[in-house]
């Protein structure tokens, strides 16, 4: 890890409107949408008596870092190999592993920037109970953001051009959105999907942060599911992933 | 501007050495045993067609590509085991690259710069490029000549032993063209090794000390500018109209000639300065006079199309 490039690559991103907004306040701003409609904010029998915008939190925390692991990172590296960038970059004593490092490390905190950010503002705008079990909620959230820069790595080396990194990062995309409960929270599921989209890192992941959220130290199995996912799709990644 | 290394030992091993160097992708070979070495302080020169494998050869020199086979050793090392080594003392500007297209020139300058333990000061070689006014443009809004100017910067920020520069002055003005020979120059008088792939002669024979003409992957030939065009056949050409016929069997004989041809009553001639010492003889002889008599020396462009003929020859049948 280079600070020189992780400084050059935080300060590009910061040139990029179309990613701070996606990455960084969509997901708040949606929850703020939700929260806005007075029906979710009512307590819910068959959310075990929370709120809708309650069970939204989690998803808006997960959100951020799908878009920025799965859209943004994939397109960026992919479009570095393509120009060559990471070529010019093996020439000097910086290895091209710098950028990569740079690039995980830019969209992991930009995923945790966006995170804080939902969190903050359901406190403050909707009295969302901040996590119970800070602890497992940091770890839960720690593991997620590892698993979607992994998967994105993964989009990034199976993608020769730009173009193929946009399809495979929209494909894998919406199913990820799906299993973190962007269109029914995993509480709602029925109980059969609910296990299945638990095996899914988003999925598992949205699980572990609602126990956390809750109070409960998050479930061995939802955290063993990440580590499962992380461990292969890095080993994934890094077999396939090429440099030019 | 050009801070010498600490400690450059005077040592006669060449600065960079290739032996043999073969490389082939999907089984067509593009380089095939290639050889040569540069010489501490020296300016060698790749020539050659396009296709030829000059930039191949470079790429195992910067430890870009894995040689199939052979030798490559810049100050003794091996670019590809000791990529890190290398890489501290090596700056390359590469044919084809990028950078972001968000980044500044001088924010490009900084951060290459920062790579390497001795850099250059940046400001005063964005000057002598003229990135100057450019320093706050975004690498994706600079016209194609100034991209070249920041890859150039960059090959160089590094206060770099040996240089390594794929098509040095493509899509430069002229005047940007000849103020970056200025910069080699001085470059190479502080000291660095400067080993640069061209298709203008004119900058080769400016430039290098000695020249390297790769064809279908090979040496054609290796030497000075000079002894290149020397040993060309017909490296000097001799034109005039005579007063009277000559015979054509006359001129046949003429020593080292190389071609004749005849248009519009003008005789051209291609030879050395024996057959030029010859025609003048032959026509003292029949008191011919030759009107607007021309001897030219051939130039390394000649030179150069003489020894990749076979090529274009080959590629037309
Ligand atoms: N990565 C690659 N994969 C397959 N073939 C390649 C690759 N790189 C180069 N080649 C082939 O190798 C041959 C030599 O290419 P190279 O780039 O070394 O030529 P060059 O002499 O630099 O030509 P130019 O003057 O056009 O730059 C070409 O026929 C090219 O098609
Ligand atoms: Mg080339």
């Amino acid at each position: 890890m280079s600070t020189a490039v992780l400084k050059t690559e935080v300060r590009l991103f910061r040139r990029e409107p179309g990613a701070i907004f996606w990455i960084l306040l969509f997901p708040t701003l949606l929850l703020v949408i939700l929260g806005s409609i007075p029906s979710f904010r009512d307590h819910q029998a068959d959310l075990g008596g929370l709120r809708t915008i309650d069970v939204y939190v989690p998803v808006a925390v997960l959100l951020g870092m799908i878009v920025g692991g799965l859209q943004a990172m994939p397109q960026t590296l992919t479009g570095y190999r393509e120009r060559g960038i990471l070529r010019r970059m093996a020439t000097t004593p910086v290895r091209p592993s710098a950028l990569l490092s740079a690039q995980m490390a830019v969209y992991g905190g930009a995923a945790l920037v966006s995170a804080l950010l939902a969190l903050a503002v359901g406190r403050l705008g909707f009295g969302v109970r901040l996590p119970q079990q800070p602890l497992g909620y940091v770890l839960a959230l720690l593991l997620a953001v590892l698993a979607a820069l992994a998967l994105g790595s993964v989009v990034a080396a199976l993608s020769r051009t730009t173009k193929i990194a946009g399809a495979i990062g929209s494909a894998v995309f919406f199913p990820s959105m799906f299993c973190a409960g962007v269109w029914a929270p995993v509480q709602s599921m029925p109980h059969l999907l609910a296990r299945i989209v638990g095996c899914t890192p988003f999925g598992a992941a949205a699980q572990a942060l609602n126990q956390a959220a809750a109070g409960h130290w998050p479930g061995w199995s939802h955290l063993g599911v990440l580590v499962v996912w992380i461990l292969l799709l890095t080993g994934a990644a890094s077999r396939w992933f090429r440099w030019e | 501007m050009w801070r010498q290394g600490a400690s450059r030992e005077p040592d006669a091993m060449p600065v960079i050495e290739v032996t043999e160097l073969r490389k082939s992708y999907g089984g067509r070979t593009v380089v095939d045993g290639v050889s040569f070495a540069v010489e501490e302080g020296e300016i060698f020169g790749i020539l050659g067609p396009n296709g030829a494998g000059k930039t191949t050869t470079v790429e195992c020199v910067e430890g870009l590509r894995v040689p199939d086979a052979g030798r490559v050793r810049v100050t003794g090392l091996d670019p590809v085991a000791d990529h890190a080594r290398v890489a501290r003392v090596l700056g390359a500007q590469l044919q084809q690259s990028e950078l972001q297209p968000k980044l500044t020139v001088r924010e490009a300058l900084e951060l290459y710069a920062s790579f390497y333990p001795s850099p250059l000061d940046w400001a005063p070689l964005a000057e002598r490029l003229g990135l100057t006014a450019k320093l706050t443009t975004r690498f994706g809004k600079l016209s194609g000549g100034q991209k070249q100017r920041l890859f150039i910067a960059l090959a160089l920020i590094g206060n770099p032993r040996v240089v390594v520069l794929d098509e040095l002055t493509t899509g430069l003005d002229p005047r940007a063209r000849r103020d970056t020979w200025a910069l080699i120059e001085d470059v190479r008088a502080s000291g660095v090794t400067v080993l640069l792939v061209t298709h203008f002669m004119e900058e080769a024979q400016r430039l290098c000390d000695r020249i390297a003409v790769i064809d279908k992957g090979r040496v054609a030939a290796l030497d000075t500018p000079a002894g290149l065009i020397r040993r060309s056949a017909g490296a000097t050409v001799i034109s005039f109209t005579p007063s009277a016929p000559l015979d054509d069997r006359d001129l046949a004989v003429l020593p080292a000639l190389a071609s004749v041809e005849h248009k519009d009553g003008r005789i051209t001639l291609s030879g050395t300065d024996e057959t030029v010492n010859a025609v003048i003889t032959l026509l003292a002889r029949h008191r011919i006079t030759a009107h607007q008599l021309r001897v030219v020396d051939a130039t390394l462009d000649d030179a150069f199309l003489d020894l990749t003929k076979a090529d274009t020859k080959e590629e037309a049948a």
